[in-house]
C-alpha cells in the first residue's frame, strides 16, 4: 500500500472539474484508491462521493493506493495532483 | 360537415388533412417487468445522453466560452459516476421502470448535494438533475411535436413563434389556430408563406383530429371539417378563380411601380430569414424593406453568436443582391420573448424593455449584431435600422454604438461598406419628433402595428379589443402624414413596413402622403404594384 498526503492549493478547492479529471485518472488503474478528508472518505474512483467531501483549499488529503500497480498509480497521482490541485 | 369561422389572415382556399399541433408531452412509461430490458434500455439512453453532452460540450467551446463547456463537461463525468449508475441498477433490479430509475436516483444525489454545506456544491444539484432529466427525456421519446409525411393543414390551440420556427414550412397547406391576432406570428408566417389562415378560431381541436377532409376559406374566415360535395365544389371553384386571378398578376412582374402621373414606389418585402428572402425574390420584390431580425434568437436556449448572424446576414445580403435590404436591430421583449436573456417578467411588456431599450442596456446583445451587420455589408446593399425609439438621445447613442463597432473592425482589417442608419417610426413620440429625428437618420420606416397600439392605447395582442385597433383613426393618419412630410423636407425617404403597407386601402393615401417605399408579406407585391400602376395620384 502507498499512502501520501496532499494540501489543496487551488483556489476554487476540489471542484466538479478537476474532481472529474481525478476520477478518470483514477478509474484507469487497477489499484483501489482512497481518500480522506476532515470531512469524510471517499472512493476516488467515484466522482459524486469525491464531491461530496467538499474539500477546500488548504484542506489536506490523505490517499491509499493499493494494489498490482500501487507503484505507478500513486507517483501518476502526485502528478496529477501537483499540476492540477 | 361540420363549419364555423376565425379571423382570415390571408386570402385564399386549402383543402386537404389536418394535422393537431400539440406540444411534446411525456409519458410515463412502466417497467416491462423485465429488469434486464430496462438496464438495456437505460444503457441505450445514457449512450444518447453521452452524444448529446458531447455534441452540446462542442458545440459551447466554439460558441459560448469555456465556463458553459465546463457544465457540460461536468454532466458528461456525472454521466459516469458509479455511484449513480449502481443506484439505478438496483433500482432497476426493484423493478423500477429506467426512466423512473434514472429521474430517481438523480433527484436522490441532488437533494443530497442541495443540503451540502456548499454553496458551490448546492449549486451541482442542478447538473445531477439536469443530466437525470436528459435521460429520462430520451427513455420517454420526448422530442417534441413532428410533422408526419405529407402536406397538412395545421390546428392549433396557439403557436408560439419558437414553435413556428421549427415547422417545415414548405409542407403546411394553412394554419388554424384558437388564439392568436392578425398581427400575431402565425399570421405574419402565413402572410409571407401566402398561405390561407384563420386565427381566434372556434374549431374543436377534436373535431380536427377526428376529420378527414379539413378546408380553410380565406376570403370568408369560414372553416369547414369533412365538407360535403356541394361545398367542395365550391370551394375547388373558388380555389381556381384564386389560382386565376394570382396569374393575371404576373403581367406585373418585373415592371416598375409607378403611378400614372410618375410617382415611383420601391415595392419590398418584410422577410425574417433567408428561407424568406429566396420567397422575396420569387414574389419580385424590389428590395427588404424589414427583415426582423428576432427569429434568429428564437426557438434556441443561447445567443446567436456573431458569426451566426453574420453568416445570416450576409445570405440575405447575397440573394437580394444590388436590391436594398433594410435590417431592423433586435427587437425583442413585449410578445417575443427568450428565456436565456433573463430578462424580468413585467407587469406591462409592450411599455417595458424591448427593442432598442435592451440593446443600450446590454452590449453583449447589441454588439455581435452590429458588428454582424457591418461584416455582412460587404456582400450587398444594408441598410440598418432601430426599434422603439422615443428620443433624439437613443437615435445618437445607438449611431456612436455603430460608429465605434465599426471602426473596431476596420482596425482588424475587415472590409466595410457604409450602412445607413434608419428610425423605425413606432412610438407616437418618435412622429411627433419627426423633424428632429429627421436630422439624424437617413431614413424613416413606419411600423404601423406598434405606431396604431401605442397612439390608440389599444393592446393589439388583445382579440376583444379589435373594434378599437383602428389602423385607419384620425390620430393615426395625422401622425403618418407629419412623418411623411418631415422626411421630405430633410430630403430622406420614408417607407412603410407595417401592415398597413400592403392594405389597398391606404395604397394611394401613402403616395398623396409623399412615402416612397412600401414593405409587406412577398405574396402580396404584384397586387400593390397593380394598385400603384393604375392610380392616378
Amino acid at each position: 500500500m502507498k499512502e501520501f498526503n496532499h494540501v489543496i492549493a487551488d483556489p476554487m478547492g476540489l471542484h466538479a472539474r478537476p474532481a472529474g479529471q481525478m476520477v478518470k485518472a483514477c478509474a484507469a488503474f487497477a489499484s483501489k484508491v482512497t481518500i480522506t478528508a476532515p470531512t469524510g472518505t471517499a472512493d476516488a474512483k467515484r466522482l459524486m462521493a469525491v464531491m461530496r467531501l467538499a474539500a477546500k483549499q488548504g484542506m489536506e488529503l490523505t490517499f491509499k493506493v493499493e494494489g498490482p500497480d500501487e507503484e505507478k498509480a500513486a507517483a501518476e497521482l502526485q502528478a496529477f495532483l501537483a499540476a492540477n490541485l | 360537415m361540420i363549419q364555423g369561422y376565425g379571423l382570415p389572415v390571408f386570402p385564399g382556399v386549402a383543402i386537404g388533412s389536418s394535422v393537431v399541433y400539440r406540444k411534446a408531452q411525456r409519458s410515463l412509461p412502466v417497467s416491462c417487468g423485465e429488469p434486464a430490458v430496462e438496464q438495456a434500455k437505460f444503457d441505450a439512453a445514457r449512450e444518447t445522453a453521452r452524444e448529446q453532452l458531447t455534441a452540446l460540450f462542442e458545440k459551447a467551446k466554439v460558441d459560448i466560452g469555456e465556463e458553459q463547456a465546463a457544465i457540460m463537461e461536468v454532466q458528461l463525468l456525472m454521466l459516469e459516476d458509479l455511484d449513480y449508475l449502481d443506484a439505478v441498477a438496483a433500482a432497476i433490479q426493484g423493478g423500477e421502470a429506467a426512466a423512473i430509475a434514472a429521474l430517481d436516483c438523480g433527484e436522490e444525489f441532488a437533494q443530497v448535494f442541495a443540503a451540502m454545506d456548499d454553496e458551490y456544491m448546492n449549486a451541482r444539484s442542478a447538473d445531477i438533475r439536469d443530466m437525470s432529466h436528459r435521460i429520462y427525456d430520451i427513455l420517454c421519446g420526448n422530442t417534441g411535436f413532428q410533422l408526419p409525411e405529407g402536406s397538412f393543414l395545421l390546428v392549433a390551440e396557439d403557436l408560439a413563434p419558437s414553435e413556428t420556427i421549427q415547422l417545415p414550412r414548405e409542407r403546411i397547406l394553412a394554419f388554424v389556430t384558437r388564439q392568436g391576432s392578425s398581427s400575431s406570428h402565425t399570421a405574419i408566417l402565413a402572410r409571407t408563406l401566402n398561405i390561407p389562415s384563420l386565427v381566434q378560431s372556434d374549431i374543436p381541436l377534436d373535431v380536427a383530429e377526428d376529420c378527414q377532409v379539413l378546408a380553410v376559406d380565406g376570403f370568408t374566415g369560414t372553416w369547414y371539417a369533412d365538407p360535403d360535395e356541394e361545398t367542395m365544389k365550391l370551394l375547388l371553384e373558388k380555389q381556381a378563380q384564386a389560382a386565376a386571378s394570382r396569374q393575371a398578376l404576373e403581367a406585373y412582374r418585373g415592371k416598375e411601380s409607378i403611378s400614372k402621373s410618375g410617382k415611383k414606389v420601391l415595392l419590398c418585402a418584410n422577410i425574417g430569414c433567408a428561407e424568406d428572402a429566396v420567397a422575396a425574390i420569387a414574389a419580385d420584390a424590389e428590395g427588404v424593406g424589414l427583415m426582423r431580425s428576432e427569429f434568429l434568437y428564437l426557438g434556441r436556449d443561447t445567443l446567436p453568436t456573431e458569426d451566426e448572424l453574420f453568416e445570416a446576414y450576409k445570405k440575405v445580403a447575397e440573394i437580394m443582391g444590388h436590391r436594398p435590404v433594410v435590417i431592423r436591430t433586435l427587437d425583442i421583449g413585449a410578445d417575443k420573448q427568450v428565456s436565456y436573456m433573463g430578462l424580468e417578467q413585467e407587469e406591462n411588456p409592450a411599455l417595458g424593455l424591448r427593442g432598442l431599450r435592451i440593446c443600450l442596456t446590454r452590449e453583449e446583445i447589441f454588439r455581435p449584431q452590429l458588428r454582424a451587420i457591418y461584416r455582412a455589408s460587404a456582400y450587398g446593399n444594408l441598410s440598418m435600422m432601430f426599434p422603439m425609439v422615443a428620443s433624439v438621445w437613443e437615435l445618437k447613442a445607438a449611431k456612436a454604438l455603430c460608429a465605434r463597432y465599426r471602426a473596431e473592425l476596420e482596425a482588424e482589417g475587415v472590409a466595410t461598406k457604409d450602412v445607413p442608419i434608419g428610425v423605425m417610426v413606432e412610438t407616437p413620440a418618435a412622429a411627433v419628433l419627426a423633424e428632429e429625428l429627421a436630422k439624424e437618420a437617413a431614413f424613416f420606416s413606419v411600423g404601423t402595428n406598434d405606431l396604431t397600439q401605442y397612439t390608440l392605447a389599444v393592446d393589439r395582442q388583445n382579440a376583444k379589443l379589435g373594434q378599437f385597433y383602428d389602423p385607419y383613426h384620425p390620430a393615426l393618419l395625422a401622425l403618418l402624414g407629419h412623418i411623411a412630410k418631415a422626411a421630405n423636407d430633410a430630403g430622406i425617404w420614408a417607407g412603410i413596413c407595417g401592415e398597413l403597407g400592403a392594405d389597398p386601402k391606404m395604397t394611394e393615401t401613402f403616395l398623396k402622403m409623399g412615402y416612397t417605399e412600401l414593405s409587406m408579406a412577398p405574396g402580396r407585391i404584384l397586387e400593390a404594384r397593380k394598385l400603384v400602376c393604375e392610380s392616378e395620384v
